[in-house]
């Protein structure tokens, strides 16, 4: 379907509603994030911050709406793979890794390349994606891990191999679920800095409760609740906001 | 054999200790058993008497049907509660070759027409029996018969994202829906007998002991390769992905992988496999019936993996040949509780061995890094 928004939008949500048994996850939600943005999402539990990622990422069709990547694509019609294999990934909220691969062989698996079947009974890695492999690895701090099993890893480390796998497939859109649940500040921090370097080259939206972390972050904010944005800007902005106060940082 | 195929070859073999020594012994067994039987006198101590390389040769063919099962289920968490159906068919469709063998030499004397079918009053040889007096087409058929159920279902069940104990039921129901219609006589298949009587193999006498020593070779060669195929696929990037699809499916779809053709593909395989080692059983058991379409054989399977050790592929030779081992024994000394035993053992297993007979010794081995048993195989693990 070809539907235009505005110019260097990546991404463009046009009235989304989704509701599940009667409630409405996600209310008439709009919004659009431009090429090579750095976006933190926030809102309270409940505001539809992990449906949205849903609907994006395929995962559920919305009720109405429509979801244009990079001002041409509907993404509302098509599967989590064709989605993926267009450029969009995803880090869920709680660590999603192959537990019982090596940190190597989880960034290998994520490795941009040919992803049919019978391809990957005879692939080979080329000295380019080793290379690849290890500029990652070094990116998210676990070089000396590589050999471990990805159960063996803490918490934190997951999160960022999760990280790590998403700059594997080197998707243009990166959606990232609430990285900084459950870290320690050190790593909050550490997780930041790792996030802003990869919005240099990449389109981060980032899903996140912990207002320190979406301070430092320093990016532009969108405030979700009840489904719909409630308000929009820096997060100093944002934090005036007399709705916002009310509904969300006031409580 | 050229180099660029022998290097791969020797790196699947030398990679694990498991591997060296599941290769090996194959070798061994599948060279020492016919040489036992057929050069050693029957005096000595060290002969192998001929029912017992039918008895081993009928294991090795259960051993390829549980590694089928491994496959799938150790690997990328597809539980099959019907894998009983591809051994049948494999089974069949060599039973149907055997079957035409016989030619004029049945009791109606009819060699157009196997017995049954002159019996219930047919006149003509259905159309799906044309070609099964080839045996060259009968073994493409072998494989390309339940390679073709299973992508048919298999196609089906994963587009539609059916997985874990849903799949098992109606994989269940399959085996289940193909007893019944085997069961009747005018599916052409000989009903309730199913096929039996069985004279020749490619013009060899069936009951001749070096025919079922070569069947024996056949068999424990046909566990090797089965075994390095198997050890190909799960060593490949296609391997690790299986896993991925185990441990962490919507991971691997969010990664950008269509998770259904990897299963679609690896699901195949399986039944080949065990198509192939129904065809294999058939002629040394001497009859295949459509009891071999029972759930309770197909569930029998997934016990031998278990058992043995699900996700190692050595384990399920292991548990298969053990198993049945102890089934043989025990129909024969105590047969009325041969049924509790093998559920005893089933529970026992899922308590106490979650990794199996292979798993125990791996822990016996290393006592000191025992690695934390993933939660997957502490359940049936048809990962969700």
């Amino acid at each position: 379907m070809e539907t235009v928004a505005p110019g260097d939008t990546i991404l463009y949500l046009d009235g989304v509603s989704v509701s599940f048994d009667g409630f409405k996850a996600l209310n008439g939600l709009s919004f659009f994030v431009e090429q090579g943005e750095l976006r933190a999402i926030i809102g309270p539990n409940g505001a539809g911050k992990t449906t949205m990622m849903d609907v994006i990422t395929g995962k559920t069709q919305p009720d109405e709406g429509m979801v244009l990547f990079k001002t041409h694509t509907d993404l509302t019609r098509l599967d989590e793979t064709r989605i993926a294999n267009l450029g969009i990934g995803r880090k869920f909220q709680k660590p999603t890794v192959f537990e019982n691969h090596t940190v190597f062989e989880n960034l290998e698996l994520a490795l941009a390349g040919d992803r049919r079947a019978f391809i990957t009974l005879f692939a080979r890695l080329s000295d380019e994606d080793l290379d690849r492999i290890t500029e990652v690895l070094k990116i998210i701090g676990l070089s000396n891990r590589a050999k471990r099993k990805a159960r063996a890893l803490s918490h934190g480390q997951k999160q960022w191999l999760e990280i790590g796998m998403l700059l594997m497939q080197d998707p243009e859109l990166l959606l990232v679920d609430e990285p900084a649940a459950g870290m320690t500040d050190a790593e909050t921090e550490q997780t930041a800095d790792m996030l802003k370097a990869i919005a240099k080259s990449h389109t981060v939206v980032v899903v996140e409760h912990d207002m320190d972390f979406v301070r430092a972050l320093e990016s532009r904010v969108t405030v979700l609740h009840e489904g719909s944005v409630l308000a929009e800007g820096s997060l100093d902005t944002v934090q005036n906001n007399e709705r916002v106060i009310e509904v969300y940082l006031g409580r | 054999m050229n180099k660029e195929f022998a290097g791969p070859l020797t790196a699947l073999i030398t990679a694990s200790r498991g591997a060296t020594i599941t290769v090996g012994l194959l070798l061994i067994v599948a060279f020492l058993v016919p040489v036992a039987n057929l050069l050693v006198p029957e005096t000595s101590v060290f002969h192998v008497p001929n029912y017992a390389v039918s008895l081993l040769g009928k294991y090795l063919c259960f051993a390829l049907l549980a590694m089928s099962v491994d496959l799938i289920w150790g690997f990328c968490g597809i539980l099959s509660l019907g894998h009983g159906a591809f051994f049948a068919l494999g089974g069949y469709a060599m039973g149907m070759y055997l079957m035409r063998q016989i030619g004029d030499r049945g009791v109606y004397g009819n060699a157009h027409m196997p017995d049954f079918m002159v019996f219930l009053d047919w006149h003509q040889l259905p159309w799906y029996w044309y070609g099964f007096e080839s045996f060259a087409f009968a073994i493409l058929m072998v494989a390309v018969v339940p390679g073709a159920l299973a992508f048919v279902f298999g196609w089906l069940a994963f587009r539609a994202r059916v997985t874990g104990v849903y799949f098992s039921i109606i994989s269940q129901a399959m085996t289940f829906a193909l007893l019944l219609a085997f069961f009747r006589n005018d599916m052409g298949f000989g009903g309730n007998n199913g096929l039996t009587d069985f004279k020749e193999i490619l013009g060899f006498d069936l009951k001749s002991n070096v025919v079922r020593a070569t069947l024996f070779f056949c068999s424990a060669l046909s566990v090797l390769a089965g075994y390095l195929l198997c050890r190909f696929i799960v060593t490949s990037k296609f391997g690790r992905l299986l896993v991925a699809v185990r441990d962490a499916e919507n991971r691997t779809r969010f990664l950008g992988y269509r998770v259904e053709y990897y299963k679609l593909l690896v699901f195949t395989v399986s039944a080949v496999l065990a198509g192939i080692a129904g065809s294999l059983y058939v002629p040394q058991v001497g009859i295949i019936n459509p009891g071999e379409f029972s759930p309770a054989n197909s569930i029998e399977i997934v016990i031998w993996v278990a058992v043995g050790g699900r996700g190692y592929l050595h384990g399920a030779i292991l548990g298969a040949v053990v198993v049945n081992y102890a089934k043989t024994y025990f129909t024969g000394a105590l047969p009325e509780v041969w049924l509790f035993m093998l559920g005893g053992l089933f529970i026992a297993t899922t308590l106490f061995l979650p990794q199996g007979i292979v798993g125990l010794m791996a822990k016996i081995k290393k006592p000191v890094f025992v690695t934390k048993t993933p939660k997957a195989a502490l359940t049936l693990g048809v990962g969700d």
